[in-house]
This record gives C-alpha cells, structure tokens and sequence, in this order.
C-alpha cells in the first residue's frame, strides 16, 4: 500500500548500519578513543571526515564505533524482553483466570512508570553500566510485548486447532509450545522490530543524560550530550550523531511498516 | 455513570499499590543500610541513626512500608539528601514549569494531528495524504533532543533570534520566559505530532468505511458536515486515550528536552537526584509521576463514553 520504494529505503537503510557495523570490526578511520590534543575541535577534512572532538577524538570513528555499541544494547534489550514477554504473555493469555489478572495488575503498574524514568531509577539502583542499561530496558519495555502476547494467545486459544490438540490429550505446555507459540511469532516479530528502534532511542536519551553509556566508550547519545558545550564553535559535533540516529530508526520504522503490511492479517485486504 | 467512575476509581487502586511498593522497595534493593544510602556517604551518625528512627527501620519491612504509604498519602515526602528540602514542595515547584510546557505542547500537537490525519484520511492516497505520512513517519525516527539541539542552533545560535541557555521564572520577567520556553514547546510539539498524525489518520481511515457516513453522505450532507459531525467523534476518541498515555508519560518524562534547553523542570530534577544519589527526591519523583499517569489515563477512561457514542456506560 506504501509503495515499494518504502521498503526498499528501509532495507537500504538497516543494510547500511550493518555495513557500517562490519566494517567496524576489521577497519576504522582512526582509534576511536585516540585523543590528540593538537587536532582538538577540527572541522571536517579530507584527513577527518566529520571532523574532530574536544580531545581531538575522530568522530566518523567514534561513530562507527557507537553503532556497534547501540546496536548489541538494542540485540540483547530486544532478546531479553522477547523472552521474558513470551513467557509471561503465553501464560497470562493461554491461562486466562487468576493468572491472567495478577500479572495484567503488575503488568499495569509497571506501565504506569514513564519508561525512560523507570530505566532512569533502576540505572540509579544497579550501577552505571551497559548491563545496567539492558535490564533496565528489558523492565520497562516489558509490558508492552507481554501485552501483544496476550491478545495474540487469547484468539489463538480459542483456534479449533488448539482445541483438537487439547481433545487429543495433549498436555498444555506441549499445546502452547506446538500450536500457540508458533501462531503468537507474527506479531511478536513485528514488536520486536519496533522495539529495536525503541531501544535505539531511549539507550541514546539515557546516554544523552549522563546516565547510559559510561564514557569513554562512545554512544550517538552520549556524544550528543559532550557536543552540548561546543554547539556555537564545533557545530558538527552535533549533526553527524543525531543523523546517525535519524537514519537507524528511519530504517527501522520503514522495515517494521513493511512488516506489518505483510504479515498483519487486517491489512491483507 | 457514577458506578462507571466508582469502578474505574476502584480497579486503579490496586495498580497505585504495587506502584508505591515498587517505588518503596526500589530504595531496599540497594545494597547495605537504607539511611546511610539515602544520606549518602558524608553523613554524620547522628543524623543517620534519626533517620533511621524516623523510617522506623527497626520495625519489621511491612510496618515500614505501611508507615511510608501512610506519610507519602499525607503529602509527606521526606526530605532531600543533600539540601534538606521537602521532597513535596521541591516536586511541585519543578512540576509547574513541566506541566505548562507539556500541556501546550500536547494541545498544539493534539490540533495538528487531528487537522492533517482527518484531512489525510479524506484525500487517502493523494499528495497530501503522502506528504502528512512522509513527515510523520520522518518525526517520529528524529529524537526529541536531537531536534532540540539543532532548532538551538540554527535559531539560537546561527540567527540569534532566541536565547541559548538559562530560564527565567515567568514571576520574573513574563516576555523572558516566554522566549526562553519557545524552542522546548516547538520541539517537544514537533516531536509528538507525529504518533498521534498516524493514529488519527488510520483510525479515521477506519471510521470513513463504515456505512453510516456512505448513509449520512447519500442523505446529501456536505462534506465538511459529514467530517465534523459524523466522522471526527469517532475517530478522535483513539487518538484521545493516545493523548491520555502521552499526557501522563510526558509530565513525567521530558527530562531530555529539559537537559538540552537547561530548564529547570521535574525531569531534570530527576536526572539531577539520581546522578547525586538523593534517593528521597528520586523516589518521591517517581511516585509522583506515576501516580500521575495513572489519574490521568483514568481521567481519559471516564470522559471517553462522552467521545465515542459507541462505549456504553454499564
């Protein structure tokens, strides 16, 4: 319905990030965490293409190596709450009862939490670090796949085929793992790419605050957040950066609508 | 009706409980002695062990938890580590500032979705339908502070039209603040307009499908009766619980707009008291704004039967 080209950009644009990402491992422009105080606030040349920082730190390389970061925060975020929103999901939505109503109340008053607050907090609790970051996402981000899972395993439940594989005395774990998992993964897919972009933005927020990523291993946010103080004199120390991110979540949101253009059912018509 | 607003009032209760145990329990889940974590590390003994008297921390956990529950429903807060102030009051005097900016922001984004989704939805597939969907979904992969950032830097810094850090209290100097508040509110309604164009639109693409506008359109009403009387109510009402979950997240959350315009909000007090250490301020903020966010969404719940004629009250 949006036209190929939407695709097509999104494609382009996560194939980019993960190009950018590869080449990382075997080629960067300069070390990242180089500093070189006789380079210090360069503009962009032809030696340093989107110019240096305030340590005279390369910036195309601490972006390149942001990515990286940003992207295997994102990977394990995404993995975790997945896991753990299957998990609970399944069982609150195949169970229905009791079940059901005490998790939806926790599930409730953890979404009553503003995520980057919450994150914010349990950051606060466990200690500045990147597994700080993931769990602290995972947590906040939970309650919005738990809820996809359940209203994905409440229809299903109700499927014929669930219910022979029950008449064929089929226990209900052995039911949810053949018959209702696998009939749940479309719309979970579709959450965790959007998730992903999620991810992307709140991790660079929470870096852009001083609370992410700790220094000195570069982030998008967290470079963001050390351009502040040069904005009049080193303006491109806060483009490069935040058109990094633009571009990630562009390919995200694109990839995720066509996603949903394929595999939700209501948009098959 | 009354009834509807009784049980909403009473299914929210015990989502506000487990949200202040997870506030007050956040605090015991660090390791070691919780006054000495809430005072921090200078602190003198004296001052630990009355601290320690006034949470009762020799009762057992439960007893505490129900003597904290009490106070904080009293407007009870504590004090700050590190200054002394009472939570409450420091809380409500950062919220004024966020909540003013919040609230006209969402209003102005709430207008301009509503105007281009119904207009999108109406010519679907036309230039314009493209042009509002190539921008929404454009807003919504550019981070609010990014944004913020460099509308900073081309109207700040570049053409000098408005000023680039500090606040004024508007009590202060009314023409001052409103200038300095100008890019956090064009940021902040920028950044929300996007989500809310895409909902309003899809939910209005929904409603045009339903026969009674084909029977409202046959009787020959005009057009713009049939989109305001007949399509806008019902297709506003989604966007509304939309602007609910976006009015309670944000009253708590623009910690990042606050940081890049340095204004001295709740989300920045926040930050502040978390990269200090002022355990009381954080979790006095914390069940603030989800106490918030919770009254807010209920707020949206009970006037949603007046939006969308379709939601009985029973």
């Amino acid at each position: 319905m949006r036209g190929r080209a939407h695709q097509y950009l999104g494609f382009g644009l996560v194939g980019l990030l993960l190009l950018v990402i590869l080449t990382g491992f075997v080629w960067l422009p300069y070390d990242p965490l180089a500093i070189d105080l006789d380079n210090v606030l360069a503009p962009p040349s032809w030696a340093h293409w989107l110019g240096t920082d305030q340590f005279g730190r390369d910036v195309a390389a601490r972006a390149m190596l942001g990515a990286r970061i940003s992207a295997f925060i994102a990977l394990q975020t995404v993995a975790l709450t997945v896991l753990a929103g299957l998990i609970v999901g399944l069982a609150s939505g195949f169970l229905r009862g009791w079940t059901d109503r005490i998790l939806m109340t926790f599930s409730d008053a953890l979404l009553a939490f503003p995520g980057i607050l919450l994150a914010l907090s349990l950051i606060a609790v466990l200690g500045q670090s990147r597994h700080s970051i993931v769990i602290a996402l995972s947590i906040a981000y939970l309650p919005s796949v738990v809820r996809v899972v359940r209203a994905a395993a409440l229809s299903i439940r109700e499927r014929e085929y669930v219910e022979a594989s029950r008449a064929a005395g089929d226990g209900p774990l052995y039911t949810v793992w053949r018959y209702v998992l696998p009939n749940a993964l479309p719309p979970v897919l579709i959450i965790a790419t959007s998730l992903f972009g999620w991810v992307v933005l709140s991790e660079s927020a929470l870096s852009f605050l001083g609370v992410g990523v700790p220094a000195p291993a570069p982030t998008w946010g967290n470079m963001l957040s050390s351009a502040r103080p040069y904005m009049a004199s080193a303006s491109w120390l806060s483009i490069a950066p935040g058109l990094c991110i633009v571009a990630t979540l562009l390919g995200i949101n694109m990839l995720g609508d066509a996603l949903r253009d394929r595999l939700d059912p209501r948009n098959a018509a | 009706m009354l009834t509807y607003i009784f049980k909403r009032l009473l299914l929210a209760i015990p989502t506000l409980f487990l949200v202040a145990l997870a506030v007050f329990l956040l605090v015991r889940l660090i390791p070691g002695d919780p006054a000495q974590v809430m005072l921090g590390e200078g602190a003198s003994p004296e001052a630990i062990a009355s601290l320690r008297t006034e949470l009762g921390l020799d009762e057992a956990v439960p007893v505490q938890f129900a003597t904290w529950l009490g106070r904080s429903l009293g407007g009870d807060l504590g004090n700050s580590a590190i200054t002394g102030e009472p939570v409450g009051a420091l809380i409500l005097s950062r919220f004024q500032l966020t909540a003013v900016v919040v609230l006209i922001s969402v209003g102005l984004a709430t207008l301009i979705a509503v105007t281009f989704g119904l207009l999108a939805a109406w010519r679907q597939n036309s230039r314009l339908d493209l042009a509002v969907l190539g921008m929404a979904s454009f807003v919504l992969a550019v981070p609010s502070f990014w944004l913020g950032l460099v509308l900073l830097l081309v109207f700040g810094v570049m053409l000098q039209w408005l000023p680039v850090v500090g606040y004024v209290p508007f009590s202060e100097d009314a023409l001052g603040a409103v200038l300095f508040l100008v890019l956090p509110i064009v940021t902040l309604t920028i950044s929300e307009t996007g989500v809310l164009t895409r909902m309003m639109r899809s939910s209005t693409i929904d409603v045009l499908r339903l026969d009674y506008v084909t029977h409202a359109r046959a009787k020959g009403l005009s057009e713009r009766t049939v989109l305001m009387r007949h399509v806008f109510p019902n297709a506003f009402a989604p966007t509304l619980t939309l602007v609910g979950l976006t009015l309670g997240r944000l009253f708590g959350g623009i910690a990042v707009i606050e940081t890049v315009f340095t204004l001295p909000g709740l989300g920045r007090l926040m930050v502040d008291s978390v990269l200090a250490r002022d355990y009381p301020v954080v979790q006095g903020c914390l069940l603030f704004t989800a106490t918030l966010y919770v009254l807010v969404n209920l707020l949206v719940d009970i006037l949603y039967p007046l939006f969308d004629p379709r939601v009985t009250v029973s």
